[in-house]
């Protein structure tokens, strides 16, 4: 699930070894082989069965099933998540790479293993912790009662998990980035006259701008395509806090399997375009 | 502009990098920092660019006290040890950036940038490469581009950090004589760092060396040539012989018939160019053997050993020319005299 390395660079993706050390035939093939078929059978199998199943009842049908009332909020809802997660997460990215790369201060190393918490835990867990914190029986429970604020089994906790589950994904991209790069050319502008804010925009933002592009890209799927922390803490009410993978869930409880396989090509449709997205710059960064 | 720097020091944790430095640096001079590595050079450096402040101490850069200004504001030119170009602009796009970076009414119209960008380039002689990026450039290009930059905001300070460490030895020859050329021409203040003596011999007017965080010498290239203040500065500047008079040195000076010039102290330190080496006519008695040698170009360097008491050292270096040598037409084996025409000496 989590991506925490750095990108493929697909200009070497081979490493090249002497004739004399190469493996016996048999050995290459055979792993090429397992590599080959356990892909096509555990990924492109299923997915052209998302697609097979979606369209089962023919286009019409799965037409009509993407038009429904609900599946439409759930489409709004989803997008809604990932407008309000993905801004907030690329700023906190960003702000903590810069921190962790570029201060020194107390509890750094203790920040650094807390961005990847999020990996760590059971999305499930997550969402509980906010129902801990925010539910009827929480801590702020009643305090958010008397006010009339709904966090839990509304739109703000499915933000909120989100939000949780979603931030290493920038942070974790740009930390190695600017680790590696060092600090020498912003030191080089600053001399020259330039402000920290300039330095920042003209100096260090253009030299993560592909890095920080794929982060926000994984950081977009994953905040889209949530399902655990989400679950806990949305309540399934239909047409309100039903995010897409939460609907695809819903539509299949109620044996409407063109429903469920028709939101579910949505969320299929949108990891391959993440996917080429996520090659082209992989692409981009190894050219840069 | 003159630079003076008042009783600096530098901790780093419990290391001290920079221990209570006094240094006043005249107007239009190219100075050496000179040192080992870790004797602080650098920090020191960095500490009158403003990229580091100082735990204690004021500088001042024409008299100003500019200890709490920040880098940007100070006016001066800084060049990277690896050169820190920006990567994703263009040679001229990296030149431009002080100019472009500077507030709306200081900053010079487009076509002012342009001529002054390309002017500084031509002094480079890089205005042909204006239009690649930094990784299409070989080292001692990235290097003048580096140079090119910091000089475009007209820096009163120009600040080098290892200049030529990261170039191959060709290039950097050429580059330490191009240097000496520019700041002839440009006649700014200017400090590099380096860890080589022979580079800031070269290249620098002059030279501060720098151990454990303390000034221990400065002065022209020859005085501290020729009269190093201490055994630290006598050792680092260029190869030299120490006899230790309180060891055996002493017998073995008394029984070789060598005569020590002007002794002042207990340690001699002897440059291998001050001695002297003849054919042995007394044979078996001779003070040394010639071991081997090798070619330094113009000159010999001559391995000698030592016969009979052996003192703080079993070897003895000198050095003469080529053709010289070949006169005196010696042998790996053969017995020689010695003499020692001018010693340091310390305590």
């Amino acid at each position: 699930m989590s991506n925490t390395s750095l990108p493929i660079n697909p200009a070497k993706l081979l490493v090249q070894q002497p004739q004399a050390l190469q493996d016996p035939r048999w050995v290459r093939w055979g792993l090429i082989f397992i590599a080959i078929s356990f892909i096509s059978l555990f990924i492109c199998l299923p997915l052209l069965l998302v697609m097979f199943q979606a369209f089962s009842k023919g286009v019409e049908a799965y037409w009509s099933a993407l038009s429904q009332a609900d599946t439409l909020a759930a489409i709004k809802l989803t997008l809604l998540v990932a407008l309000v997660t993905v801004p907030l997460n690329t700023v906190f990215g960003v702000a903590a790479a810069w921190a962790i790369t570029r201060f020194d201060f107390v509890g750094k190393s203790l920040l650094t293993t807390l961005i990847d918490l999020p990996f760590s835990v059971s999305p499930v867990i997550s969402g509980f912790i906010f129902v801990l914190l925010f539910g009827a029986e929480g801590w702020f429970g009643d305090w958010l009662m008397a006010n009339d604020i709904k966090i839990i089994f509304a739109v703000p906790g499915i933000i909120l998990a989100t939000l949780f589950i979603t931030f290493p994904f920038v942070a974790r991209q740009l930390i190695p980035l600017m680790q590696e790069m060092g600090n020498q050319e912003e030191e080089a502008a600053l001399s020259l006259g330039a402000s920290g804010w300039k330095t920042f925009w003209a100096v260090t933002l253009p030299n993560i701008k592909w890095a920080l592009l794929y982060g926000v890209l994984l950081c977009n799927a994953r905040a889209m395509g949530e399902f655990g922390a989400v679950s806990v803490v949305s309540g399934h009410i239909r047409g309100l806090t039903n995010t897409l993978p939460l609907h695809v869930e819903v539509n299949y409880n109620d044996y409407d399997v063109v429903g469920a396989f028709a939101s579910a090509s949505i969320l299929a449709g949108l990891a391959i375009v993440t996917l080429i997205l996520k090659t082209a710059l992989e692409w981009k960064q190894a050219n840069r | 502009m003159s630079i003076l720097l008042s009783d600096i020091s530098k901790n780093f944790g419990a290391f001290s990098a920079l221990n209570h430095i006094n240094l006043e640096i005249p107007e239009g001079e190219l100075v050496a920092l000179l040192g080992p590595s870790g004797c602080g050079k650098t920090t020191l450096l960095r500490i009158i660019a403003g990229l580091e402040r100082a735990d204690q101490g004021r500088v001042l850069l024409s008299g100003e006290d500019k200890t709490h200004q920040d880098v940007s504001e100070r006016g001066i030119g800084f060049v990277f040890q690896h050169y820190a170009l920006f990567r994703h602009m263009t040679v001229f796009e990296n030149v431009a950036f002080g100019l472009r970076v500077k507030p709306r009414r200081e900053r010079p119209s487009d076509a002012a940038i342009s001529q002054k960008v390309h002017a500084l380039l031509d002094l480079v002689q890089l205005d042909w490469l204006h239009d690649r990026y930094p990784d299409q450039l070989s080292g001692g290009q990235r290097q003048r581009i580096a140079l090119a930059r910091a000089l475009a905001v007209e820096p009163s300070v120009l600040l080098l950090d290892e200049p030529f460490g990261a170039l191959d030895a060709s290039v950097r020859k050429d580059l330490r004589q191009w240097l000496r050329n520019l700041h002839h021409d440009l006649n700014v203040t200017s400090i590099f760092v380096t860890h080589d003596q022979e580079e800031a011999m070269e290249v620098a007017s002059q030279v501060v060396v720098l151990n454990h965080g303390q000034i221990e010498q400065q002065g022209s290239p020859s005085d501290i040539y020729d009269h190093p203040a201490n055994a630290f500065v006598s050792r680092f500047i260029g190869q030299t012989n120490v006899f230790d008079l309180e060891q055996h040195d002493s017998d073995w000076l008394r029984t070789a018939g060598i005569l020590t010039p002007d002794q002042q102290g207990k340690i001699a330190h002897v440059r291998p160019h001050d001695i002297i080496i003849e054919k042995s006519s007394n044979g078996a008695d001779a003070p040394a053997t010639l071991k081997d040698w090798q070619h330094l170009g113009a000159l010999i360097r001559l391995e000698l050993v030592k016969n009979g008491a052996n003192g703080s050292a079993a070897h003895v270096f000198a050095e003469m020319p080529n053709d010289q040598f070949k006169d005196l037409q010696l042998n790996r084996g053969d017995k020689v005299d010695l003499k020692i025409r001018q010693a340091h000496w310390f305590h």
